[in-house]
């Protein structure tokens, strides 16, 4: 069972060191000056400790009885060592101070809201254990639902609307940026932002419960064509059954306890509790990046959710044989 | 009045040999006084600073080694990628009880542990002040401890993190009692960790041995005065949040519910108000063992007292401005987060300061390799460490990508382990003598070191590695991704490795208590007044109480130093002393064993955890609550002489030092 999991999962980049985006651009310079700096610092700082500790004394007396072994305090001595602190002092002040300004101007760059006439804006709600997404749009039938996938065009700015309907949540993607908390009752602005396509992974960052574990998301940043492609086809209701599996998958769908939580536009399912299901055959992971999208895996999902991801909010779907077979066609043809 | 007479007479014996006999007749008319009764019973009772500095210290590890066990178990099921050796339900307990037990009831209590034990010693008195709070809030610690670890063997366990954020702790999301007992497991610790401060504040303030000013107090002294002042304001933050906590699940409020205008944000600033405090009470202290060991380990006085006092002070107000360096990811306004990116920045000026005082304090010795300053080598390698990893936290874009990751686990276990428990051991080996009489065994000693100091970062380094890879924290299980399943598996290597050395300890502790070398008053030639008398202190502390004439007292006095005379030896007499001079002021008359503080403890304790169930609990709870404080400070019928006159200053007499430091 565990290496049914773990085998087949290709993962996509996750490493806050390897940025793919000017926000986690900039950060990773900063950190990577702070990491050789302070790396240095570190270092002396040791030799330094070592040579106190070990150096080989230059008193001439033998080792005396630890009893009147007490060394007294030469004048001179003291003093050299205070200067020699009060400089070691003063340049570490001076070296905070730089990194405290260089912190403030790549602050500057990071923070700022980015110029939002270009910007694609996308509203993420954390849920617990999975994102809700959508991409907003002054026209109603241009809104596109989705979930635990984030496609974004290459080069654009985009600006997320976060937000929680639970508890607190912290949507991460470390390639491209930091993280920022997603936070019940209010509405926070993000910007983000891909220089080069492909696959990101994140995970949730906040301790949100149960399965804080399994609640991850995939960013996918591709050419501003494909994701126009990916966008017309998600604008579209799912595609009608056309086998007679399908039509009795939907059938299944429609008759199971699957109605009561999740949506399929074209259909009477219509439960905002879970993940809009309308094209999620198009989507590589299923149940927040707990499992690749496969067969194999959407039929243990259906009937085990419990023991793929213990304490999620799915209860265990009773399908028979030849309904499971159909219902998992049927899924499957929700591209 | 006429004994009265006798002993207010100025004693002159310089010069001539103390009788023994006399000395021996003074010991048991102390000891008959100051001592616990025996059996059961005046186990309960004892209100003495070392019995129940002994119990705080042994509870307080008992409790650091369940944390620790928890620990091992996280260990072992992070080990390797989606292993179900623990379940999330019983995972995310496990993680909320080792945060919780390791912050509130091994690390806080502990440093309070050892400076009730010390204190009184090191500044030369008989008895800590307020002795009966003492022991309540011994009691209490345990109370509380005893009730969240029952509750977690129940499948009651805390299970919101050891930070309990809202609305995940509020009652939408952690239906059953599960929080409750978490959030009132505050309420016992702060409760105890208040009136301990009280007391150390006191003692130190007002029972310091006369010629011990403000600029002779020993530096651990000073760390863990500069403790007790930041658990006073760090608490009652602490309470309030915890208060609004329980009424919000357990009547209804809406503190933190977004729904009903309340904010889940006030709570993380209330936390965090007292939790950035918190890290300074676990670490100050600790610098007080370092500034102990080193001189007396390199052989000279420590370099730049007045500095490390500054230092101490200014960590202890600049520590309460960092708080929201923990909040960086809500969204704050850019000014707010340069601000605290700037108060987080000067904070490492005053640890810079002292790190660089030691050194050179070792520099200019000559070190002796003995357990206790090893340990304190080990700090400097993991405490620096985490230090520039604070560096990188500080910074708020940076912080961004490090927060709530495995990279910030990493951080705070350099800078508490590194900071606190490497202290902390080489303290235990080196009061051990004190404590018990006998030495603990060198080459264990060193064993312990090595595994733990190995351990430790093999435990913790590939922590930092697996923050940048996205790992982020309180997870209980992650898939396979690359990398993270080595990294993990070898931190889980590390930290059995760490576990190891405890037990070392351990077994070192349990075979030097019985058979180790016997200690005598001062095995390491230290230089401040705990080792001027017997190892282990008798129950008076001090046959009689010194005077100081500089800092590091037993190395800087003369041999005629006298001593204070004239303190009845029938009631408990304590010297009262001026607090910025030391100069005697008056004397006191301290309580006797006494069962009120347990039969308080245990009324306060029901009334916490029947709060738990009910409000009622409150107003019936506080019946007998009433009842058993109205025994407690029930007047005595017999007043003995309370408070003597001024003119104790008259009864300071020259006595020789007797051989072995006895003053």
């Amino acid at each position: 069972m565990i290496g049914l999991l773990v085998s087949g999962i290709t993962f996509a980049a996750q490493n806050a060191l390897d940025p793919a985006g000017p926000l986690a651009g900039r950060i990773n310079s900063l950190t990577r000056v702070m990491i050789y700096l302070l790396s240095a610092i570190f270092i002396i700082v040791m030799i330094v400790l070592a040579i106190a500790a070990f150096r080989r004394q230059r008193h001439t007396t033998p080792e005396p009885e630890p009893h009147n072994a007490v060394i007294p305090p030469q004048h001179d001595r003291e003093q050299r060592l205070s200067h020699t602190v009060t400089a070691g002092v003063l340049l570490s002040v001076a070296i905070l101070f730089v990194l405290l300004v260089s912190s403030f101007l790549i602050g500057h760059k990071v923070f700022t809201s980015p110029d939002r006439s270009n910007a694609l804006i996308i509203e993420v709600n954390g849920r617990q254990w999975w994102w809700d997404v959508r991409y907003d749009h002054p026209v109603p039938s241009q809104i596109v639902t989705t979930a635990n996938e984030i496609h974004i065009p290459v080069g654009r700015p985009i600006v997320l609307r976060l937000g929680s309907n639970d508890v607190i949540h912290s949507f991460w993607v470390p390639n491209l940026h930091g993280k920022m908390d997603m936070i019940p009752g209010r509405t926070q602005e993000f910007a983000l932002q891909a220089d080069r396509p492909g696959v990101f992974r994140g995970q949730c960052a906040e301790y949100c419960g149960h399965q804080h574990a399994h609640m991850a998301l995939l960013v996918i940043a591709e050419p501003e064509d494909q994701f126009n492609a990916w966008y017309q086809a998600q604008l579209q209701p799912a595609p009608a059954p056309s086998t007679a599996s399908q039509i009795n998958g939907q059938k299944v769908f429609l008759s199971k306890p699957c109605v009561m939580c999740h949506r399929i536009q074209g259909t009477d399912a219509g439960g905002r509790l879970g993940p809009d299901l309308t094209h999620v055959a198009s989507r590589q992971t299923i149940a927040a990046g707990t499992l690749n999208n496969s067969r194999e895996h959407l039929s243990q999902w259906i009937q085990n959710s419990q023991d793929v991801k213990p304490g999620n909010r799915m209860p265990p779907i009773p399908v028979n044989g030849n309904d499971l077979n159909s219902l998992l066609d049927y899924v499957q043809s929700l591209k | 009045m006429e004994a009265r007479k006798e002993q207010s007479q100025v004693e002159k014996q310089a010069a001539v040999a103390v009788p023994v006999e006399r000395e021996e007749r003074l010991h048991e008319a102390l000891e008959k006084t100051w001592g616990d009764q025996p059996g059961l019973w005046g186990y309960l009772r004892s209100v003495n600073h070392k019995t129940v500095g002994k119990r705080f210290i042994i509870t307080a590890f008992a409790f650091f080694i369940l944390a620790g066990i928890l620990a091992a178990l996280m260990r072992i099921q992070l080990s390797r990628p989606e292993n179900k050796f623990l379940g999330p339900d019983l995972y995310n307990q496990i993680f909320t009880m080792h945060g919780t037990t390791m912050m509130f009831l091994f690390a806080v209590p502990m440093m309070e542990a050892m400076a009730v034990y010390l204190v009184p010693l090191m500044v030369g008195t008989r008895s800590i002040a307020f002795p009966r709070l003492n022991a309540f809030g011994y009691w209490i610690y345990l109370f509380g401890g005893i009730m969240v670890f029952v509750a977690f063997l129940l499948n009651s366990g805390p299970d919101a993190g050891w930070f309990s954020y809202v609305p995940l702790a509020g009652p939408a999301y952690s239906p059953g009692k599960r929080v409750d007992f978490w959030a009132q497991l505050i309420t016992f610790t702060e409760v105890s960790a208040l009136v301990v401060a009280t007391e150390i504040i006191t003692t130190i303030f007002k029972l310091r041995a006369p010629g011990m000013t403000l600029n002779r107090i020993p530096l651990y002294v000073w760390a863990v005065l500069v403790m007790a002042f930041m658990v006073f304001f760090a608490m009652p933050t602490i309470a309030l949040a915890s208060t609004a906590l329980i009424l919000d699940r357990l009547v209804s409020t809406h503190f933190f519910n977004p729904a009903e205008g309340g904010d889940p944000i006030l709570w993380q600033h209330l936390f965090w108000f007292f939790g950035h405090p918190e890290v300074y009470i676990i670490f100050i202290p600790a610098t007080g063992f370092i500034s102990a060991i080193i001189p007396t380990f390199v052989r000279r006085p420590i370099f730049g007292y007045t500095a490390l006092v500054l230092s101490l002070i200014s960590t202890g107000f600049i520590g309460f401005g960092l708080w929201v360096h923990h909040m960086f990811a809500t969204g704050l306004p850019r000014l707010g987060q340069g601000f605290f990116t700037a108060a987080t920045m000067m904070v490492v000026i005053p640890s810079a300061i002292q790190i660089f005082c030691w050194i050179a304090t070792i520099w200019a010795g000559r070190p002796i390799f003995k357990t206790p300053l090893i340990f304190v080598l080990g700090f400097f390698f993991i405490f620096v460490l985490g230090g520039m990893t604070g560096v990188m936290q500080a910074s708020s874009p940076v912080n961004l990508q490090v927060h709530d990751t495995y990279f910030v686990v990493a951080h705070f276990h350099y800078v508490l382990i590194g900071g606190s428990v490497f202290p902390l051991f080489g303290a235990l080996h080196y009061w051990f003598p004190k404590f018990t009489g006998r030495m603990l065994d060198e080459r264990l000693g060193k064993i312990t070191f090595w595994l733990m100091f190995i351990g430790f970062n093999l435990a913790f380094f590939p922590m930092h590695i697996l923050g940048f890879k996205g790992m982020p924290r309180r997870v209980y299980t992650y898939q396979n991704l690359p990398g993270w399943a080595t990294l993990n598996l070898l931190a889980s290597i590390g930290a059995f490795t760490l576990a190891f050395g405890v037990l070392v300890f351990l077994i070192n502790f349990f075979r030097s208590r019985k058979r180790g070398a016997v200690a005598g008053n001062n095995p390491w030639n230290a230089g401040t007044l705990e080792w001027a008398t017997t190892s282990p202190p008798p129950s008076y502390n001090f046959l009689h109480i010194p005077t100081v004439a500089g800092r590091d007292t037993l190395w800087t006095q003369p041999p005629d130093q006298p001593v204070v005379v004239g303190l009845k030896t029938d009631v408990r007499q304590v010297l009262v002393t001026k607090m910025l001079d030391g100069e005697p002021d008056h004397i006191e008359e301290f309580p006797k064993p006494t069962l009120w503080p347990l039969i308080a403890a245990i009324t306060t304790t029901g009334l916490f955890i029947g709060s738990i169930f009910t409000p009622w609990a409150v107003v019936w709870g506080s019946i007998p609550v009433a009842i058993s404080l109205i025994g407690w400070f029930w007047p005595k019928e017999k007043q003995s002489e309370e408070r003597a006159p001024r003119e104790v200053k008259e009864r300071l007499a020259r006595r020789q030092q007797t051989e072995g430091g006895t003053a």
